[in-house]
């Protein structure tokens, strides 16, 4: 409604926000002009410096340099409260909330009215329900966040900012762990914000979302703002190149699977949590020599505990098979460890928490899960650095890694580099079956496309690999197969060039289709 | 052979004049853990203000200033572990160590300096420590069957702290549940990136957490050395009461009456530890005064164990605040 | 440890050595608030530590314990946990020496030494298990048990010394002297020749060997050993560890075990070597200096070795402050206090600033984007 009203000043603009982190220089000369009742863009790729970019709006950081204009005043944000004040409402890719209180503290935290509690949260009731009817946020008020799901938890973290009548709302990297049609409903309720007058950024690195939601779009790359344009203006492909700086090669080259024996058979497997919750529902699945299953879905419906069963370290029941012999489930250590010995290598979700261990020098990081091999013994009781060494020397040559100094710990390196000595490693034990998880995630475009051939080239040697990723175009350019996890089952198979997006997705959301 | 001896007025009133300081220092905990920061250094807490406060009553003559200093000492070590697990995101449990040690040491040290009495204060006499009130008819109702000796004998004639130990137990559980602060409080020890995004100083509640604990292990501290019927300070005097503290926190999962009631309940096993006569009477044989007085320790590592119901701390607790991007 | 952010060395030496300042420079405040001057009292320390052989005697003697307890603390630590229980696991495998030595017929000392250690070390490690078993299976935190297990081995040492192990008819609380057999030799015994007699009268024994023996061999299983290479792994990253198929409720029971073993050892140099038998608090708080040793020694053996020597010195020194002047012998508790405090807790109080500095001085670490 205020978007005919050519002279209003832009609700935010950022005039050359640079920051550093030590050597690292996460934004360098920002500039950007977001107008009211706009829904803005943010595209780039990880580490491209979006979410520093966003804490020096919202006061988390304060910037080296540059300076912040709030509805075409100068602002200085130096901490959340004054983010606050004037008007920004932020939803983080990981939700603030504290998980123990019910949904009306969460809202009325930071924000009371006065001292005793009572009195704010008897108002802040009356508010919520007014906001719900206004925008369509329907959330239990006394519900306690942990008992309800993630989309919930989103709304209220939006619902937070609007009861501090923020006019401006940053979300970053929303729709990470909503299904897809989750996502659309908060594509709706940000719509629905819009016409009402609010200014929405969105920050995010799929390009779908933009395309779909935003009115103008900015791409950052390696901490610059490389360009701003209006949506309708512009392409995916020329978004793509803007992110990476040069033409992106979205298809893998790969010649047609020639599936050999039955390396891995999964039956009816089922995995419990802590909490009694069955993340896996019953899995069935198989993988032939010189394949590559894809694993597509959201995050969060049971491919990290399938990974992890399959890896040893996650207990279950049911049957897995590799090369025809039966495994165990119990969980316990010694299923790690033989996994390896079986020819079972893995490359996990997350190399920072589970792959390297980060403090580690790469020599040490070259041993890691496979330390009680022979080849890295001098003695019964001692370990041969020496050998590990020249070992991670060699590695590092054939992987390209760089800087390539073994003695650097694993922390030293960038996020492709770590993933290209994690890969080395496991690679080159020369497995029947590679668990591969989030292959690129946080990974610079470079490496994205070594760690592709990587991965071909190893199936093209007759291996049998088992992909997970929440990327679809990973899944669809690197697959030979796909089945698609959603609540702890396999909603269905489905041929890379027999189906498509759209049809994933909804498998995604759980929407059946007929039968695999 | 009597059971009941074993709650006999007098035992019982022991058992609350035993429980007042660790009631004390346990609510004391239960600020500071529920903002997220650990103490284990309660003990040094008590113990300095403990001494302080037997020093400078003993110098002034006058209790009050006593106590005010003993809050003082306290403070000024809850500033430390402030400023080492907050401001500078050291390890809690470290930090809750070196008070320990630095209150053990230093007491003895300035008492030795000041007093020459081998690391003891002066007798406290009159003004210089609290001596018990009567409550109103407290004489009159004596002979009330059942309530009036319970009135005389137990509720009333204890030190003013005694009965501040009990007023803070209603009152941390008004603070906690029925106001802003209690609410932020709460929030900053199960998450305080919550707290930090709503707009709200992490740090500032946190020091404010530290320093009511201080503030309560003061009085905890000088209710040991200066109420009736102790009259000063001796070398490391609390003789482990911090940690029983700690462990009735444990005990009370980090709520403030199940701490009245875990404290009352040490407090108890104190006092009887105290009359192995009585122990003796009540049940028929003997019970090593060893094994009293290191059931607290023992029930909270049962508790612990999670064998009778599971103690879960608040999640932010002993980890220092850092921004994530 | 190092981030990068500075050079090595700079971590394991500069750090360590600033807090020490930090640490001396608000002792001698305090020595100099109670009217003593802090210069006179060092000298007085130095002289009575160090100053002759009989001084170096008492110093690495205490040194000796100190090092038994910080390897304790250091090798918990390894795992990423904090082991407060050294002093229960100390007291405790006193017990086992004193059992070891009272009731087994030893023929000569070399054996009674072995014996006794391995006596010590079970005792010791076993006081250990149980909060290793429930850390590692409930969850419990190893903190707060090991402190409860802290009181609660006094109080069976207590029981068992006016009890069960008390000699008839005595009023003290403690063992029957050990039998000849299982004294070890004091430096005295070992290094004297002729008339000229050296450690005289100085309980420094042959413990002392068998605590840089623990040295050397512990540093060759943290930095040599498969089980070293897991226990660090499981130390900085136990969601790591689990992937990689290491256990952590082996980890947590060895590195405890381990650990107790070793706070537990201490005993053969106290009660075996020192005391010749077990009387009531044999331990002194070594279990606790145990905590200041292995933070000043950055969990390094050799590290720990320099700091129990510091430690050792401050302990005798302070000794002889407490003869000659005022100032009463728990100034140690307050200089320990101080040492785990600056490095310890304040550590990054004094890291960031050198960190700075380094960077300032554009020594820029060789590292990639980390954003």
């Amino acid at each position: 409604m205020t978007n005919n009203v050519v002279s209003l000043a832009p609700a935010i603009e950022l005039k050359g926000i640079s920051k550093a982190f030590g050597p690292v220089q996460a934004n360098k000369d920002i500039n950007i002009r977001v107008m009211p009742g706009t829904i803005h863009g943010i595209i780039g790729e990880n580490g491209a410096g979006k979410s520093t970019l966003m804490s020096i709006l919202y006061g988390f950081y304060k910037a080296d340099a540059g300076e912040i204009f709030i509805g075409g005043t100068k602002t200085a944000i130096p901490d959340s409260q004054a983010a606050i004040a004037a008007g920004i409402g932020m939803v983080f890719q990981h939700f603030k909330l504290v998980e123990n209180f019910t949904v009306l503290e969460n809202i009325v935290l930071g924000a009371e009215d006065s001292g005793l509690l009572k009195p704010s949260l008897n108002r802040a009731r009356k508010e919520l329900k007014a906001l719900a009817d206004e925008y369509g946020l329907n959330v239990d008020p006394d519900a306690i966040i942990e008992e309800i799901g993630v989309g919930k938890q989103q709304r209220v973290e939006i619902l937070k900012a609007l009861y501090r009548k923020a006019d401006i709302l940053i979300l970053d990297e929303p729709t990470g762990v909503l299904t897809p049609a989750e996502a659309d409903q908060l594509f709706r309720i940000l719509e629905r914000l819009k016409e009402e007058g609010k200014t929405i950024i969105l920050i995010t690195h799929k390009l779908r979302e933009i395309m779909e939601t935003t009115d103008t779009v900015s791409v950052m790359r390696r901490g610059e703002m490389t360009a701003t344009v209006k949506t309708a203006e512009t392409s995916p492909a020329e978004l793509a190149e803007l992110m990476v700086g040069r033409k992106v090669l979205l298809r893998v080259d790969k010649k047609p699977a020639e599936p050999g024996e039955m390396i891995l058979e999964v039956e009816n497997l089922k995995v419990v949590d802590e909490q009694g919750v069955e993340r896996l529902r019953g899995i069935d699945l198989n993988i032939r020599a010189g394949e590559i299953l894809g694993i597509a879905g959201v995050a969060g419906n049971g491919q990290s505990e399938l990974l992890e069963v399959l890896g040893g370290y996650e207990k279950g029941t049911g049957t897995i098979r590799i090369n025809g012999q039966e495994l165990d489930l119990t969980g316990s250590v010694s299923d790690a460890q033989s996994r390896r010995a079986r020819g079972i290598a893995h490359v996990p979700e997350d190399r920072q928490r589970e792959g390297l261990i980060m403090d580690y020098a790469a020599w040490e990081n070259v041993a890691f899960g496979y330390h009680h091999d022979s080849k890295y013994q001098s003695s019964r009781l001692f370990m041969d650095n020496n050998a590990l060494r020249r070992d991670t020397e060699e590695k590092m040559q054939r992987f390209d890694v760089r800087p390539p100094n073994p003695k650097l710990p694993a922390k030293a390196f960038s996020g492709g580099n770590q993933q290209k000595i994690v890969l080395a490693r496991e690679i080159e034990r020369n497995p029947d079956l590679l668990l591969i998880g989030q292959p690129t995630r946080g990974v610079d475009i470079g490496a994205i496309e070594f760690i592709h051939q990587q991965i071909v080239a190893l199936r093209d040697q007759g291996k049998a690999i088992l992909l997970v990723s929440v990327e679809l175009e990973e899944i669809l350019s690197l697959s030979d197969r796909i089945a698609v996890m959603f609540d702890g089952r396999i909603m269905g198979e489905r041929l890379p060039n027999e189906t498509d997006e759209k049809e994933l997705g909804l498998l995604m959301a759980g929407v059946a289709g007929e039968a695999a | 052979m009597d059971f009941f001896l074993l709650f006999q007025i007098e035992v019982l009133d022991s058992a609350l004049r035993s429980a007042a300081p660790l009631l004390l220092a346990c609510l004391a905990g239960l600020f500071s853990e529920r903002a997220g920061i650990f103490d284990i250094g309660l003990e040094g807490k008590m113990l300095a203000a403990a001494f302080t406060s037997a020093a400078v009553a003993a110098v002034t003559g006058n209790i009050w200033l006593g106590l005010l200093a003993g809050i003082g000492a306290s403070l000024l070590l809850s500033a430390v572990h402030g400023v080492a697990s907050i401001t500078f995101r050291g390890n809690q449990l470290i930090s809750g160590v070196a008070i320990n040690f630095l209150a053990a040491g230093l007491t003895v040290v300035i008492a030795q300096s000041w007093f020459g009495q081998g690391g003891r204060t002066p007798q406290l006499t009159g003004d210089a420590r609290f001596a018990g009130l009567e409550l109103p008819f407290a004489d009159a109702l004596q002979d009330v069957p059942v309530f009036g000796p319970i009135y005389n004998g137990l509720i009333s004639g204890h030190t003013i702290l005694v009965y501040v130990a009990l007023l803070c137990v209603p009152l941390s559980w008004w603070v906690l549940y029925r106001t802003r602060f209690g609410l932020r409080l709460r929030a900053v020890g199960e998450n305080p990136a919550a707290v930090d995004t709503a707009g709200v100083s992490v740090v500032g509640l946190r020091f404010a957490a530290v320093m009511i604990c201080g503030v309560l292990c003061g009085l905890a501290g000088a209710q040991l050395a200066t109420a009736e019927p102790a009259a000063g300070f001796v070398k490391d005097m609390t003789a482990g009461r911090g940690y029983i503290a700690l462990a009735a926190l444990i005990f009370a999962k980090w709520r403030p009456w199940y701490a009245l009631y875990a404290t009352l309940l040490f407090g108890y096993l104190q006092a009887i530890a105290l009359r192995p006569d009585l122990i003796e009477n009540a049940l028929g044989f003997s019970v090593q005064a060893q094994l009293l007085d290191v059931l607290p320790y023992i029930l909270t590592v049962i508790i612990l164990a999670g064998f009778v119901g599971k103690a879960i701390p608040p999640r932010a607790g002993g980890e220092p605040y850092v921004k994530e991007r | 440890m190092s981030d990068g952010k500075m050079p090595k060395w700079a971590d394991v030496t500069l750090i360590p050595l600033i807090s020490l300042l930090l640490a001396a420079f608000f002792s001698a405040l305090v020595i100099w608030a109670i009217g003593e001057s802090p210069w006179d009292a060092l000298k007085l320390m130095v002289d009575g530590a160090i100053g002759s052989t009989y001084g170096w005697g008492y110093t690495l003697y205490y040194a000796t314990n100190f090092i038994f307890t910080g390897l304790a603390v250091s090798i918990a630590f390894h795992a990423r946990m904090f082991n407060i229980g050294g002093e229960g696991q100390a007291m405790i495998g006193g017990l086992g020496v004193a059992l070891a030595c009272l009731y087994i017929p030893w023929p000569h000392w070399t054996i009674a030494l072995l014996g006794a250690s391995v006596a010590a070390a079970l005792f010791g490690a076993a006081w250990a298990a149980i909060p290793a078993f429930l850390q590692a299976k409930r969850g419990s935190h190893i903190v707060i048990t090991t402190i409860m297990f802290n009181f609660i081995a006094a109080a069976v040492l207590n029981f068992l010394l006016i009890g069960a192990l008390k000699v008839r008819g005595s009023m003290e609380p403690a063992t029957a002297k050990f039998p000849e057999a299982t004294h070890l030799p004091s430096f005295q015994d070992m290094f004297s020749f002729g008339e000229n007699a050296l450690f005289r009268g100085a309980p420094a024994n042959v413990a002392f060997f068998v605590a840089i023996a623990a040295c050397i061999a512990l540093w060759a299983l943290i930095w040599r050993t498969r089980l070293g290479y897991e226990i660090r792994a499981f130390g900085h990253s136990e969601t790591a560890a689990k992937y990689a198929g290491i256990s952590p409720t082996k980890i947590i029971m060895i590195s405890m075990l381990i650990s107790g073993g070793l706070a537990g050892m201490m005993a053969i140099n106290n009660v075996q070597g020192e005391a010749e038998r077990l009387v009531l608090n044999a331990v002194e708080g070594a279990g606790f200096i145990g905590i200041a040793v292995a933070l000043m020694g950055r969990s390094h053996p050799f590290g720990v070795f320099l700091a129990a020597i510091l430690f050792g010195f401050l302990y005798q020194g302070g000794a002889e402050l407490a003869l000659w002047t005022s100032i009463p012998r728990e100034m140690i508790v307050v200089i320990q206090a101080l040492v785990i405090l600056f490095t310890g807790a304040l550590d990054d109080m004094v890291r960031a600033p050198i960190e700075r500095l380094f960077l300032a001085m554009g020594r820029k670490p060789k590292r990639e984007e980390v954003v």
